[in-house]
């Protein structure tokens, strides 16, 4: 079979995989968010937390807890990965230097798994499991939390109350993340990948005499690392490396994993408001944008003329020859699409349109379909800012959903699409500004005699766009392992992270106190084909647009010719 | 509104009166005359202001570049940096102008109003009561507060706001509605208000004062018109927080550009980085925006409407329901006769001569269309009063119920309630039959009313002839006129004195949605209620003082200008010309201006791409020389195409003043159908029109020295 053939096979598989899902999962995600009955197991944590379950919060004290949560997070991976050396299964491994470990820390916390170190040669088995694992868990959960929150905002006429955050961490960690898990954890040390609390293994007889291999438990950290959009790898080859995806077939569950609860989540919210053709015309707009750049990238990969020429007119460097391209375009987009930042092939080495693609899709904000929860929360902002200038052009005060759009939910949601390319662009700007941080660019990536290059400029880019938007894949290259880069990476990461979440959960505050309007023929109808191409529209030029000088920099400089 | 008023100043001649379910129409508005633009660039200049510019931050943010650029330009000289320095600075120019010539033509209209507002000298009564006036002194009319008494005579001006407490006199408001024909202002009842300005023709009447010094009606239409105190209305700040966020993310972009691009060895120059980020901005609808505000309002005052707020113009534009009155907005005013219905045995003409010989003195306008429905369907020659000689006519009275006509030859007609005509054939030895009685109930329970006709012939027993189907006159087109509002999503709903019989016949008739039959005031006032608890925004016109709470609840309460000063303070809008069906017009209004603002700004962003395509690689091809591929439009060089870029977005404002002004073309129709339509002349064409507009200029600007 050929590649190609091959490619489109799987995309056709992962497409049914997520179609099949779209209902089942959307609506189990609704019950777990709506139903008021709790499990024994959950009264018994309540019980132990102190929370009253039926205790509705505000949306600032949910925002407390969020912080709360997110805080105490951080604290504790960090003071575990300083003190790893005294831990069991350390490996030997010493302690994590102080920006590192506050790097990683904000990193794992804020959902973005951002790596500036490698795995296997930084740290131990408990650090993995207990630390960045735990944090995979529940920044994955914290996502899913605020947009029902959001949801809520909608549903929700006349009150100040949307929700316990408790109630609803709990709930999707214990209902939703563990089982799904646990599961597919085993499906994955099924198909080969490794599960192990043994100290390295030794392989024997290689070309290069024997080899000392570390495992983990690689399997079930791989599930929670996709299947809650966070991409840290236990290995520095990340999903390229064959422990965590031996096979063409773990590489089609492990992209499945990565995309399905983002692309079922709009069936959670067209349940949760009451019309399923809302969550249609949603997920509609994130499947264009994602067949789209994945067809983009695809392409160029296929027909490359740069310096990567390796195979014909396919650029093959950084990408595993067990994959081929096409399952590592379908990989690169969806982890780019969503706020995974997983690889399993190296993105430096894209042609200049492919790698600009992987860009372009994170600087979208990733919401085709997103992280678990950011990814909803971001399209229904923009669908709000799109609903606010549709709204107008029909002639009524804007409204979604039967919410007005008045003076305060604009300013929460210009403030959401303000926050994230402010975070980016400075960053970037200073970065570029500081002769000794572009120092970090791989010398490898400039132009004659370390001249400037877009591909240098690329990475810088790259990188910032990556940790403003929670991604935590890399463009490879850049040596982020230093003081400024540790500190800045990590400020880029918590801003990009929680000032959003606030003007999201204030934005749903203000939609929960007003009170409905009714729906009339003079009503913009937000489930239609015609919408959706407005918010399409919306997302490519006002957020799009932001960052085309930036781009024209790097990869247009470098790729068009 | 006659031309020898409000209007007199400003270049626009009053829209003609929109016939009701007329052809697509146009919410019109004034034209742009270019003097304006002239006479308006003393303001315009004047909003040069950094305090000023301050309120409108998009705007501000393009006088800052334009200093900036003058800086540059002084300190460093070129034709570019100056050509450009010119073309920033026009910029703001423009968009002050266009908010200068909204503002213009409210001050003129102001102007106008001053003149009714000269000094008066009142006649002040020591005290009023019934029939019992105190002693009166003269004060200035400006010293006058509330409670005071005073009296006007003919030939004087009402010194302020109030109502009539005593007499009856003809005014002259043209003042204030520009209407020359008088009208007549009584104590007691919905016609006793009177305004200051105005003008008392005949007879003497007393007035109570019910407005402070400086917050007469006079004084708030200045306001209003000059827009003196003009506040954001909500979706305007909504749209104002949009702009200013797009304006910080471009800000963000052009200021971080600066250390990528002078890493790359492509520092650009302070021109160009300004250059980038006026053109990035949404500086079209900035510059446009309180210009679209303006107007809209104006475009009300325009049509004699003066709204207390902008917040009540932009309110109508979300109406979901609207409540109208019956008589005069979906009804012609009085009841016209549209059928003779004989009995049996009777002649039509037979009829029809009665109807209309009993009917010849009977000067009401249902009397009058009987004998015009007489002459039209039955060709009946109109008799005069003088051809029936020694005729003596039978008025209509309260007690007989019924008017007619005796003859001299003993001949006698009648008609009338048909109780009241059944009697007086009984008396006069007639017996009427069964059949006048089921004809009686048929046009009752068609809606209309029944009047029946019978004579008596000298020396024989009366009978009745048959019975006149008189009927409510739905206005021509008004079924259309709400079918639209259907579409648009508003629901109608007619008020009427009427038992729900008569009303259901004629809310069927004009294709109302609901009806509210023998509704008083309260009944009103609750379902306004009801409608608003169910989240909607509701509408209404009225006048009398029982009126007042429904009006005040009401989302937007349009008062009659003709009605009681309590009716025009719970409003928060008046009409002047007192025209119930002005609401839909209104409504019309608000959206347009809505509609207005969401084009621009989509017009405004889409923009950004040909700007993107002209100025980005006139950046930066010199280091990176692959991205001249991206000047598609092949602009000659870099200096010609960034100065193009810039010139277009100066003149696009200029070249959209008069659409900003006159609201874009509205048709009522379903929200898809409008959003369809703004996105594909707004959207589509904002993103193609800069692509042509930017090469054309740039053909002309390849010639100037230096910016080759």
């Amino acid at each position: 079979m050929s590649d190609t053939w091959a490619g489109l096979l799987q995309v056709a598989a992962l497409v049914l995989l997520l179609a099949v899902s779209y209902r089942p999962l959307g609506d189990y995600m609704a019950h777990i968010l709506t139903t008021k009955k709790h499990s024994r197991v959950e009264k018994v944590l309540y019980k132990t937390m102190g929370v009253d379950p039926e205790a509705d919060q505000t949306w600032g004290t949910y925002l407390r807890s969020v912080f709360a949560i997110s805080a105490v997070g951080v604290l504790l991976l960090y003071t575990l990965l300083r003190v790893q050396h005294h831990l069991m299964m350390a490996l030997g491994m010493p302690k994590v230097n102080a920006d590192l470990a506050y790097n990683t820390a904000a990193s794992f916390v804020t959902n973005t798994n951002w790596q500036n170190y490698s795995g296997e040669n930084t740290l131990g088995y408990v650090a993995q499991a207990t630390g960045l694992a735990v944090q995979n868990f529940v920044s994955a959960s914290v996502g899913i939390a605020v947009v029902a929150t959001l949801i809520r905002g909608f549903t929700r006429n006349r009150t100040d109350r949307l929700g316990n955050f408790w109630v609803d961490l709990t709930r999707v960690l214990i209902r939703l993340m563990l089982p799904f898990s646990i599961v597919f954890a085993v499906i994955l040390v099924a198909c080969g990948s490794v599960q192990s609390l043994g100290d390295h293994m030794t392989v024997v007889h290689t070309i290069n005499g024997d080899q000392s291999l570390y495992t983990g438990g690689t399997a079930s950290q791989e599930v929670i690392k996709l299947l809650g959009t966070n991409g840290g790898g236990i290995f520095n080859a990340n999903s390229a490396h064959p422990f965590e995806n031996p096979t063409a077939f773990t590489n089609l569950i492990e992209i499945y994993l990565l995309l399905v609860i983002g692309f079922s989540l709009p069936r959670t919210f067209g349940k949760m408001v009451g019309s399923h053709k809302q969550g249609y015309t949603l997920v509609s707009v994130m499947a264009i944008i994602w067949v789209g750049s994945l067809i983009f990238s695809t392409f160029f990969e296929t027909h490359h003329h740069g310096i990567n020429l390796a195979d014909g007119h396919a650029a093959l460097e950084g990408k595993e020859s067990r994959f081929g391209i096409p399952a590592s375009t379908l990989f690169m987009t969806s982890t780019t699409l969503t706020s995974t930042g997983a690889v399993n092939s190296w993105h430096d080495s894209y042609s200049p349109f492919g790698g600009g693609a992987a860009m372009f899709n994170m600087m979208l904000g990733e919401i085709a379909p997103g992280g678990t929860g950011s990814g909803l929360y971001g399209i229904l902002i923009l669908a709000i800012v799109t609903v606010f200038i549709a709204g107008l052009m029909v002639g009524r005060t804007p409204e979604y959903l039967g919410k007005k759009i008045r003076p305060t939910e604009m300013k929460y949601a210009a403030l959401y699409i303000l926050t994230t390319p402010a975070v980016v662009l400075i960053f970037t700007g200073l970065a570029m500004a500081l002769k000794g941080e572009t120092a970090s660019i791989s010398s490898g990536n400039l132009g004659p005699n370390g001249s400037p290059s877009p591909h240098g400029f690329s990475e810088v880019l790259y990188a910032f766009t990556s940790m403003g938007n929670n991604n935590g894949s890399a463009f490879g290259g850049l040596s982020g392992n230093t003081h400024w880069w540790n500190t800045a990476g990590a400020l880029a990461m918590m801003f990009g992270r929680f000032l959003p979440m606030i003007w999201v959960l204030a934005l749903a505050g203000s939609l929960a106190k007003q009170k409905p309007v009714p729906e009339t023929e003079g009503t913009l109808k937000t489930a239609s084909p015609l919408f959706a191409g407005m918010l399409l529209g919306t997302i490519l030029l006002v957020v799009g647009l932001t960052y085309f000088p930036a781009l024209s920099l790097g990869p247009l400089a470098e790729g068009l010719h | 509104m006659s031309s020898n008023t409000l209007t007199e100043a400003a270049p626009a001649p009053r829209a003609p009166q929109q016939k009701p379910g007329g052809e697509p129409h146009r919410v019109g508005g004034g034209f742009l005359d270019p003097k304006m633009l002239w006479k308006s660039l003393p303001d315009a200049l004047k909003k040069l202001d950094p305090r000023v510019m301050m309120k409108n931050p998009v705007m501000f943010v393009v006088e800052v570049g334009s200093a900036l650029t003058t800086y540059e330009a002084i300190t460093k000289p070129s034709v570019f940096a100056w050509v450009i320095t010119v073309w920033l600075w026009l910029t703001v120019v423009f968009a002050n102008l266009a908010e200068a010539v909204a503002e213009g033509r409210g001050k003129a209209q102001a102007a106008t109003l001053r003149k009714a507002k000269t000094t008066t000298v009142a006649r002040k009564l020591a005290s009023w009561s019934p029939g019992n006036s105190g002693a009166e002194s003269e004060v200035a009319g400006t010293e006058l507060t509330l409670g005071d008494f005073v009296v006007v005579e003919a030939g004087q001006v009402i010194p302020g706001d109030g109502d009539v407490v005593e007499g009856v006199a003809s005014v002259d408001e043209s003042a204030i509605t520009g209407e020359s024909a008088p009208v007549i202002r009584e104590s007691g009842g919905d016609r006793s208000a009177v305004t200051g300005g105005t003008k008392v023709l005949s007879d003497r009447i007393v007035v109570k004062i019910t407005s402070k010094p400086g917050e007469t009606f006079i004084d708030r239409m200045i306001n209003l018109v000059e827009g003196a105190n003009r506040q954001k209305t909500p979706n305007e700040l909504a749209l104002n927080v949009l702009l200013a966020s797009l304006t910080i993310v471009f800000l963000l972009a052009v200021v971080t550009l600066q250390p990528m691009a002078t890493w790359a060895g492509a520092a650009q120059s302070l021109v160009v980085m300004v250059s980038l980020l006026v053109a990035l901005i949404p500086t079209t609808i900035g510059a446009l925006l309180s210009a679209i505000g303006i107007a809209g309002m104006d475009r009300l005052v325009q049509r004699n409407v003066l709204a207390m707020s902008g917040r009540a113009v932009e309110a109508a534009g979300d109406i979901n329901t609207l409540l109208l009155d019956k008589t005069g907005t979906i009804t012609l005013g009085n009841r016209q006769a549209s059928e003779f219905v004989p009995v049996a045995g009777v002649d039509k003409d037979a009829l029809a001569d009665a109807a209309q010989l009993s009917s010849l003195s009977d000067e009401t306008p249902e009397g009058r269309s009987i004998v015009v429905l007489a002459k039209t369907a039955y060709g009946l020659r109109e008799r005069h009063e003088g051809e029936l000689a020694g005729a003596e006519f039978v008025p209509f009275t309260a007690q007989t119920r019924m008017s007619g006509v005796n003859l001299a030859d003993g001949h006698e007609v009648r008609k009338g309630a048909g109780s009241a005509v059944m009697k007086w054939v009984r008396d006069n030895g007639g017996h009427p039959t069964e059949e006048v009685g089921s004809l009686v109930d048929a046009i009752s329970g068609a809606g209309g009313t029944p009047l029946v006709v019978a004579e008596k012939a000298p020396g024989q027993p009366a009978r009745t002839l048959g019975v006149i189907h008189l009927k409510d006159v739905v206005k021509e087109g008004i079924r259309e006129r709400f079918a639209e509002l259907r579409q648009m999503g508003i629901k109608t709903v007619m008020i009427t004195g009427d038992n729900p019989l008569t009303a259901k016949a004629i809310a069927e008739e004009a294709g109302v949605d609901d009806f509210l039959a023998e509704a008083t005031p309260e009944d009103k006032m609750a379902l306004i209620k009801k409608e608003q608890e169910g989240g909607k925004l509701v509408a209404m016109t009225g006048d009398g003082t029982n009126d007042a709470p429904a009006l005040a609840q009401a989302d937007v309460g349009v008062a009659m200008n003709t009605g009681t000063s309590a009716a025009k303070e719970a409003g928060n809008m008046v009409d002047l010309d007192s025209n119930p069906t002005k609401l839909i017009e209104i409504v019309e209004i608000g959206k347009q201006l809505l509609i207005t603002r969401g084009s621009l700004t989509t017009f405004s962003i889409a923009n950004d791409v040909a700007k993107y395509f002209a100025i980005i690689p006139a950046m930066f091809s010199v280091v990176y020389p692959g991205l001249h591929v991206l000047n598609i439009m092949g602009l000659h060089s870099a200096k010609s195409a960034i100065t193009s870029a810039i010139i277009f977005n100066a003149l696009i404002i200029i070249g959209l003043i008069p659409l900003a002004l006159r609201g874009v073309q509205y048709k009522p129709s379903s929200a898809s159908a409008l959003l369809r339509r703004n996105l594909l002349i707004y959207g589509a064409g904002g993103l193609v029109l800069p692509f042509v507009g930017i090469k054309l200029i740039d053909l002309v600007v390849q010639f100037i020295p230096g910016l080759r």
